[in-house]
């Protein structure tokens, strides 16, 4: 539905975005995720036709965004960063003008605007003036504006930012539900919400993308081998060998020595669980199991680890 | 087409919920209404005393159009005025909407820039046109307890508007520079004050610079519409200065997508 090839956007001083290429399979929800100014926000806007690119090309639904910007336009609801506003509008005014300008046909403007606030939970303030709305609710009128026209792709700069618990939530959901009938590229900085709700994950850092994939591979992927910590009550030294023996155990050894237990530390084979034999092995032996532990990287991590990496350097000593 | 009447539409509902319409139009109903009883009765006068001396001279007062030279002053006094409203109508059009990131939507919206240029100009332009037609009340004095020609006061209408069209662009452009409404207001005050003020300069110019500096002259163009002379070089003059300004918030809307 979307493709991106080799899009690079350079401003006067600074590059944005640097051979970024990317495809957005159709019904997909896609998450952008990336510190701020890694160019998640300029990415975004240059697939909307907001500005146009220094070299590569974007393409929607077969439309070029150079080539053909209008095409591209009528099939993409976006939200800025920023929820584009007129506060001294009503939350009705401000959408119909918004439908109308989205070249909704006359007679269905006031159903689609109805439908759209549905969607969001917003009828009962359509007739407040926007500028005296709280901030989840001016967020969700953006969202609506988006959904007007019942675009097919639809681009979300941080959907969620400014809403509280229930609300983001909700608004999570609303997006899952969105998926099938409808492309999604969101962008975030909240990792639970890429966990969450989608499909696949780019990781953007410093204008190029580091990583790719689906939210559990990218954590098998950038772990290697599964870390488990294990407390045990038996003598140390044979418990050990026990450990050693598991099929898919690579290393364990002693992490602290209390005596009579012991904290193990055990790396198995990536993707491969080995806590279910580990149990059996222990209890099997007699010894007293009082502890397992999967240490699983989250999504936080990696993303530390995969935009961090060029930074840290070890600390050189003269 | 219909897009550039759903942003006039919106651009002129916002003038009349917003603070702005009132107040300019009450200042320029106050004071065009304020100007033309001045002129009026500084007419009434020069004719009594007319009257007077030809009285004491036993011969006839030479026949004066008096409704058609108070009409003439009165425009000419409504142009002035209008130099320091019009800003005031063209300052919001682009700076607001950088403010508050609704160019986002408009830039990426299914419409043209050229629409979304056209439909804000027609606004700020039905916006004059209404600001105008307040004039109509004064200009209905002059019929009702006067006898004024039919040519030069509609000459003087289409002057008057093109003239005003002209400023609008102008003022229109400078929004797209700026985020801040009052700067806009000033910057548009300013450069229609230097285009005022032009032929003020040239007088002190050389010969070839001196008439294409006094040509620049806004105001110098409009002498010619309000007695009644409509000439198709001043016609010319304010349309492409309109074109010009329409021209130039085109290309810096193409400026704002490429600095984003």
């Amino acid at each position: 539905m979307i493709s991106v090839e080799n899009l690079t956007k350079r401003y006067a001083t600074k590059m944005a975005i640097e051979g970024m290429s990317f495809h957005v399979a159709k019904g997909e929800i896609l998450g952008f995720l990336g510190p701020n100014g890694a160019g998640k926000t300029t990415t975004m806007r240059i697939i909307t036709g907001y500005m146009p690119s220094t070299d590569g090309t974007v393409k929607v639904d077969g439309f070029d965004v150079a080539d053909q910007p209008l095409e591209v336009r009528r099939r993409i609801g976006y939200l800025p960063e920023n929820p584009p506003l007129y506060p001294e509008m009503t939350v009705l005014g401000y959408l119909t003008f918004v439908a109308k300008l989205k070249g909704v046909p006359k007679t269905k403007v006031r159903d689609d605007v109805n439908r759209a606030m549905e969607k969001v939970n917003i009828t009962d303030v359509q007739s407040r003036i926007i500028a005296k709305l709280s901030k989840g609710y001016k967020q969700r009128v953006g969202i609506a504006q988006a959904l007007l026209n019942d675009p097919p792709v639809l681009i979300l700069d941080e959907p969620t930012i400014g809403l509280d618990p229930k609300q983001i939530h909700e608004v999570r959901e609303l997006v899952k539900g969105l998926a099938g009938n409808h492309t999604v590229v969101l962008s975030t900085h909240i990792l639970p919400e890429v966990e969450q709700t989608c499909h696949r994950v780019i990781i953007i850092d410093h204008g190029k993308i580091v990583a790719v994939d689906t939210p559990q591979n990218l954590r098998v992927q950038t772990q290697g081998a599964a870390r488990i910590f294990m407390e045990v009550e038996g003598p140390a030294e044979d418990v050990l060998a026990a450990v050693k023996a598991v099929p898919g155990v690579l290393d364990a050894r002693i992490a602290n020595d209390n005596g009579a237990r012991n904290r193990f530390q055990v790396d198995g084979e990536g993707g491969r669980d080995v806590r279910t034999d580990l149990a059996r092995t222990v209890v099997n032996k007699g010894w007293g199991l009082l502890e397992l532990q999967s240490e699983s990287m989250s999504l936080e991590d990696i993303f530390i680890k995969l935009t961090t990496a060029e930074e840290v350097t070890p600390p050189t000593v003269s | 087409m219909r897009n550039i009447f759903v942003i006039a539409e919106r651009e002129l509902k916002t003038y009349f919920i917003s603070p702005v319409a009132y107040v300019v139009l009450t200042i320029f109903i106050f004071l065009s209404g304020l100007f033309f009883s001045f002129y009026l009765s500084g007419m009434v006068e020069s004719v009594s005393i007319r009257a007077a001396q030809s009285a004491q001279t036993g011969q006839a007062p030479e026949p004066i159009d008096m409704p058609g030279l108070i009409a003439q002053q009165f425009f000419n006094w409504t142009s002035f005025i209008m130099l320091f409203i019009l800003p005031m109508i063209t300052m919001a059009l682009f700076s607001e909407e950088k403010k508050r990131g609704t160019m986002e939507l408009l830039l990426t919206a299914p419409i043209t820039d050229a629409e979304v240029v056209l439909g804000k100009f027609l606004a700020a332009g039905l916006f004059y046109v209404v600001l105008l037609s307040t004039t109509l009340v004064e200009v209905a004095v002059l019929f009702v307890y006067g006898n004024p020609a039919y040519g030069p006061i509609l000459s003087a209408y289409l002057g008057v508007l093109l003239y005003g069209l002209a400023v609008l662009a102008i003022g229109m452009f400078i929004s797209t520079l700026t985020e801040n409404q009052i700067v806009a207001a000033i910057l548009s005050f300013g450069a229609i004050l230097m285009l005022w003020l032009i032929d003020v300069f040239s007088r002190n110019a050389g010969p070839g610079l001196k008439e294409a500096l006094s040509y620049l002259s806004i105001l110098e163009h409009l002498s010619d519409f309000l007695v009644g002379v409509v000439s198709t070089s001043h016609i010319v003059f304010y349309m492409s200065l309109t074109l010009v300004g329409l021209f130039l918030t085109y290309r810096s809307l193409d400026s704002l997508r490429w600095r984003g």
